[in-house]
C-alpha cells in the first residue's frame, strides 16, 4: 500500500508592494516553490490583523508566514515596523501557549527578491511538513 | 500609617457635594455578606450613610464607570486605589471620559483579600469577615469563628503590588505610597521555562474551563470599543460559546492582544474570572514582552504616553528572535 | 430504603457503572468542582455544589443540531443525532433537581424539544441531601427542602454509608440493577440527618427571603419600579449569572461555515448580551437596565406567569457567589419586595 504523502497548507500574507511582486517575479524567473503555499495579497503587512493568523490556523493551515517590504522600505512608510512589534508579541504568545513556534514566521522580502521569495517558501514548507500536522491550534470542524 | 475609614471618605463626599464640587459618588454599597460588596452610585450623603462601605472586599475598579458616568451631568466623586489610578490615565490617554466631569481623590489601599482564598482555607459557611490588623477573623456556620492571616488570603494581585503610588488625583486622603518592586512576573517565568508541552498542557487545562461569560472583558477598564469583534454577528468570528479549544484560545488570545501595551495590569479579569482562571499570566505575559524588547512601559503611568504597539523603532526586536521556544 | 458503607463506595459506583455511564461531582485544583465520569478509583467530593450545575447534561453549552452539506444545487441534511447512552448524574442537590423540573416545562412543552427530551429520558438522577448547606443557600424560598432532595433517587450520606431510597419507576429499575452491592436499611439514621439538616437551615442567614410578594401576573406591580436603575447601575453585562445557573434556558441557533459545508448548532446565550435576540432590526432591549429587569423578571414574575406559579429560581446561590460585582436575585428581591 501506498502512503499518503503529508503535504502541509501553508498560508502566506504578501505585502502588495514588495513581498507580492517578489512572489511574481519568482514565478517570472520560473523559480519554482511548493503549491501547498496560499498567497493572500494584503495592502500592507500591517494590515494582518492577530485574527487573521489564528482564522487561518482555524480554516485549517498547517503554517502561517507573513511577507512584507524589508524594515525602512514600506510603501506608507512606517507599516511594517508596526507589523514586527505586533507579530514579535503574537508569535512570542503562541509559544507562551506551547504552539510550536515554527509554524509562524515573518519574512521581508522586496520586489527585488525573488529568488528569496522562493528559497524562504521552501524553507518554510520544508520546516512545516517536518512538524506534521497542526493538532494544537485547530478547529475540528473545519477538518471533515 | 493612618487607617481609611468609611467615615472619613462619607466626610469627604459630604463637603465635596455641599461645595457643589460634585453631585453624586462612585462607591461601594454593603452586601448581604462581609464580601459581596457591589460598586454603587450613591446621590446622597444619607444614602452613603446608610450603606457605603469601605474595607478588605473594595476591589472593584472604578476607571472604567467614568466612561459612562462622565457623559452625565455634573461631575461624579471616586474614590481611586492607587492601582485603579493607572486605568484612569489610560482611559484620559484614550479620550474615553472627561476630566472635567471627574473629581478624583486618591485612597490608600492595603490590599484587599480573595474571598476564594478564605473559601479554600476553612471551607464554606462564611457568616461574617473582618480584618484587625494581620488577622482577619471569620465567622463561620459550622466551626466557630476561625483566625486567619491576612497576607494569606490577599488577592494575588495584591500580593503582587506594583504600585501604591496614585498617579492621578485631585486630591489625596492619607499619605501616598511608592512603585513597588514586585515579583508579578515570577509566575510567566515559571511557565517560560516549562517545556512547549507542558505548557500546552497547562493551557488546555487552565482555558478549558472557560464559560465565556466575558466577564473579564466586561470588566476590563482597557476593554471599552463599543462593539466588541466577539459581539459583532458581522465580524465573522462571533461565538457566544466557545464551540471548541480552538475557540477558548482564539478568544483568549484576542482579549489580551487587544490590550497589550494598554493594560495596566489592575488584575480585575483574574479577579471575577467565575472560574478561577489565571488571566492575569497572559496580560502580565505581553507586559514582560513588552518590558524586555522595547523597554519597560507602565501603561497609564502618565496620561498620553505612547503605547508600545502604536510606536516603532528602527531597531526593534525581528519575530524569530523575540520567540523563545524550548530551551 | 437501601444502604451501601461508605467503605464499599467504589463498589456502589462500579455496579452502577456497568449498567450506565456514571458521572459523579469531583474536587479538582483550586477548590473546583465538577462532574466527570466515573473511573476506577475516582474519590466523590463532598463539596456543596458544582461549579457548573447538573443542567450541562440535559442542555449543554453547544450542542450540535445538524448539518448540510451542499454539493452543486444539492443540499443534504445531516441528523447528527447518535443514540444517547444511559447515564446517571450522582450527587445532585435539591435546589439542581428542581431545576430540572423548571427545564422540563420549558423544553417538555409543545413543541417539544427532542434533543432535550432524548437525553432526559437516558439520564437518571440520584440526588444528595445537602448535609452542610451554605450561606448563599436560599432554596426554601422556594419551597425547594435540601432534607429531601428528590431525584430519581434520594441519597443521603452519613457518617458511614450512603442511604439509598428510589422515588421513580427509573429509579427503582436503577437499583433493582445494582442489588447485589446493597444492604436493606431501615431509616433512622435517614432521619437523624434530615433533623440535622432542619437544624442547619433554620440558622442560614437567607432564612427569611420571602418570595411571595413575587410570582404570577405581577408584572405591572414591578416593572415600572424605580429601584431597577440603581440594581442595574453597575452591571457589567457579561453573562455569569445566567451561565451558572441551573434554570437558566436561553439559547441561540448559528450556522458555523466548515471547510465543506455547514454546521447548525446551538448555544447558550444570555439576556444580558448586548446581541441577545438581535434581529434586523436590533436588539429589543437597548440598554442593560431593561436587559437586567428581564432576567430578574423572568425568573421572578413572567415564568410564574406562564408555569403556573413556579418560579424558574431555585436558590442555588451560585449566582450570589460568582457575579463579579455581587448584584444578584436576593438583593433585587429585598430591594423590590422592600426590606421587612
Amino acid at each position: 500500500m501506498q502512503v499518503k504523502e503529508y503535504k502541509p497548507k501553508i498560508v502566506a500574507f504578501c505585502c502588495n508592494w514588495c513581498s507580492y511582486a517578489g512572489a511574481d517575479l519568482a514565478g517570472s524567473n520560473r523559480l519554482s516553490y511548493p503549491a501547498e503555499v496560499k498567497v493572500i495579497r494584503v495592502p500592507c503587512s500591517c494590515r494582518v490583523n492577530p485574527m487573521f493568523i489564528l482564522r487561518a490556523f482555524q480554516r485549517g493551515a498547517d503554517g502561517v508566514i507573513l511577507c512584507g517590504c524589508h524594515p525602512g522600505d514600506c510603501h506608507y512608510t512606517s507599516g511594517n515596523y508596526y507589523t514586527r512589534r505586533r507579530m514579535a508579541l503574537l508569535f512570542s504568545m503562541l509559544d507562551y501557549l506551547g504552539i510550536e513556534k515554527e509554524r509562524t514566521r515573518v519574512e521581508w522580502v522586496s520586489a527585488a527578491e525573488g529568488a528569496k521569495f522562493a528559497a524562504t517558501m521552501n524553507d518554510f514548507v520544508a520546516t512545516v511538513t517536518a512538524l506534521g500536522e497542526n493538532k494544537r491550534l485547530e478547529d475540528l470542524r473545519c477538518k471533515k | 500609617m493612618q487607617k481609611i475609614t468609611r467615615e472619613m471618605l462619607i466626610e469627604k463626599a459630604a463637603a465635596l457635594i455641599a461645595e457643589g464640587k460634585v453631585n453624586r459618588v462612585l462607591g461601594w454599597k454593603n452586601g448581604e455578606f462581609s464580601y459581596d460588596v457591589t460598586p454603587a452610585l450613591f446621590e446622597s450623603v444619607e444614602e452613603m450613610q446608610k450603606d457605603f462601605v469601605f474595607g478588605d472586599f473594595c476591589g472593584a475598579n472604578f476607571s472604567k464607570y467614568l466612561v459612562k458616568e462622565a457623559k452625565k451631568d455634573g461631575a461624579v466623586l471616586v474614590f481611586l486605589k492607587p492601582c485603579d489610578t493607572y486605568s484612569f490615565n489610560q482611559l484620559l490617554t484614550e479620550h474615553r471620559f472627561d476630566r472635567e466631569k471627574v473629581y478624583a481623590v486618591g485612597i490608600p489601599c492595603e490590599g484587599m483579600i480573595d474571598v476564594n482564598k478564605i473559601k479554600l482555607s476553612i471551607g464554606d459557611g462564611l457568616l461574617s469577615i473582618a480584618s484587625e490588623g494581620d488577622t482577619v477573623k471569620v465567622e463561620t456556620l459550622y466551626d466557630g469563628v476561625k483566625e486567619l492571616n491576612r497576607n494569606e488570603v490577599l488577592s494575588e494581585r495584591c500580593l503582587n503590588c506594583k504600585s501604591k503610588k496614585h498617579v492621578a488625583y485631585d486630591e489625596l486622603i492619607g499619605e501616598d505610597g511608592e512603585v513597588i518592586d514586585s515579583n508579578r512576573f515570577d509566575e510567566v517565568e515559571k511557565l517560560e521555562k516549562m517545556s512547549a508541552d507542558e505548557r500546552f498542557a497547562f493551557w488546555q487545562n487552565e482555558l478549558s474551563k472557560c464559560i465565556r461569560c466575558n466577564a473579564c472583558r466586561d470588566v476590563c477598564p482597557a476593554c471599552t470599543c463599543e462593539k466588541c469583534v466577539f459581539d459583532n454577528p458581522n465580524s465573522g468570528v462571533e461565538n457566544k460559546a466557545a464551540a471548541n479549544s480552538f475557540e477558548e484560545r482564539m478568544f483568549h488570545i484576542i482579549r489580551a492582544f487587544h490590550v497589550a501595551g494598554r493594560c495596566t495590569d489592575c488584575g480585575e479579569c483574574s479577579r471575577v474570572c467565575p472560574q478561577h482562571i489565571p488571566l492575569h499570566l497572559l496580560n502580565r505575559k505581553f507586559i514582560k514582552d513588552i518590558n524586555s524588547f522595547y523597554g519597560d512601559y507602565q501603561a497609564g503611568e502618565e496620561v498620553g504616553s505612547r503605547a508600545p504597539l502604536v510606536n516603532y523603532t528602527k531597531e526593534d526586536i525581528e519575530p524569530c528572535d523575540a520567540v523563545k521556544g524550548d530551551e | 430504603m437501601k444502604k451501601v458503607l461508605l467503605a464499599n463506595s467504589s463498589a456502589l459506583f462500579n455496579a452502577i457503572k456497568e449498567n450506565a455511564t456514571l458521572y459523579i461531582p469531583v474536587d479538582l485544583e483550586k477548590g473546583r468542582v465538577a462532574y466527570k465520569k466515573y473511573a476506577d478509583g475516582m474519590v466523590m467530593s463532598d463539596a456543596l455544589k458544582t461549579d457548573r450545575s447538573a443542567k450541562d447534561f440535559f442542555f449543554p453549552q453547544t450542542e450540535n443540531l445538524m448539518e448540510f452539506k451542499v454539493d452543486g444545487k444539492n443540499i443534504e441534511v445531516i441528523d447528527t443525532r447518535s443514540e444517547n447512552e444511559d447515564f446517571v448524574v450522582f450527587g445532585v442537590r435539591a435546589c439542581d433537581v428542581r431545576s430540572l423540573e423548571v427545564l422540563d416545562k420549558v423544553f417538555l412543552a409543545e413543541p417539544v424539544d427532542t434533543y432535550y427530551k432524548n437525553r432526559r429520558e437516558h439520564g437518571v438522577i440520584v440526588s444528595m441531601a445537602c448535609s452542610r448547606p451554605t450561606e448563599t443557600c436560599f432554596c426554601g424560598t422556594f419551597g425547594i427542602d435540601a432534607a429531601n432532595p428528590q431525584g430519581d433517587i434520594e441519597c443521603y450520606k452519613t457518617a458511614d454509608a450512603f442511604y439509598l431510597d428510589a422515588k421513580t419507576e427509573k429509579g427503582k429499575a436503577l437499583l433493582e440493577k445494582i442489588a447485589p452491592v446493597l444492604e436493606d436499611a431501615d431509616d433512622t439514621a435517614v432521619n437523624e440527618q434530615k433533623a440535622e439538616i432542619k437544624k442547619i437551615l433554620d440558622k442560614l442567614p437567607l432564612k427569611d427571603l420571602s418570595a411571595e410578594k413575587f410570582g404570577k401576573d405581577k408584572t405591572d406591580e414591578f416593572f415600572n419600579s424605580p429601584e431597577w436603575k440603581n440594581l442595574s447601575e453597575s452591571c457589567l453585562g457579561c453573562g455569569t449569572c445566567t451561565f451558572v445557573c441551573p434554570t437558566c434556558q436561553c439559547y441561540d441557533i448559528k450556522d458555523f461555515k466548515t471547510n465543506t459545508g455547514v454546521q447548525r448548532y446551538r448555544c447558550w446565550d444570555s439576556c444580558m448580551y448586548s446581541d441577545f435576540t438581535k434581529m434586523s432590526a436590533g436588539q429589543p432591549r437597548l440598554t442593560q437596565l431593561e436587559r437586567f429587569r428581564q432576567r430578574f423578571m423572568h425568573k421572578l414574575v413572567y415564568f410564574p406567569t406562564n408555569n403556573d406559579g413556579m418560579f424558574s429560581c431555585v436558590g442555588c446561590g451560585r449566582c450570589v457567589s460568582k457575579c463579579p460585582i455581587s448584584m444578584n436575585i436576593v438583593k433585587v428581591m429585598k430591594t423590590l419586595g422592600g426590606k421587612e
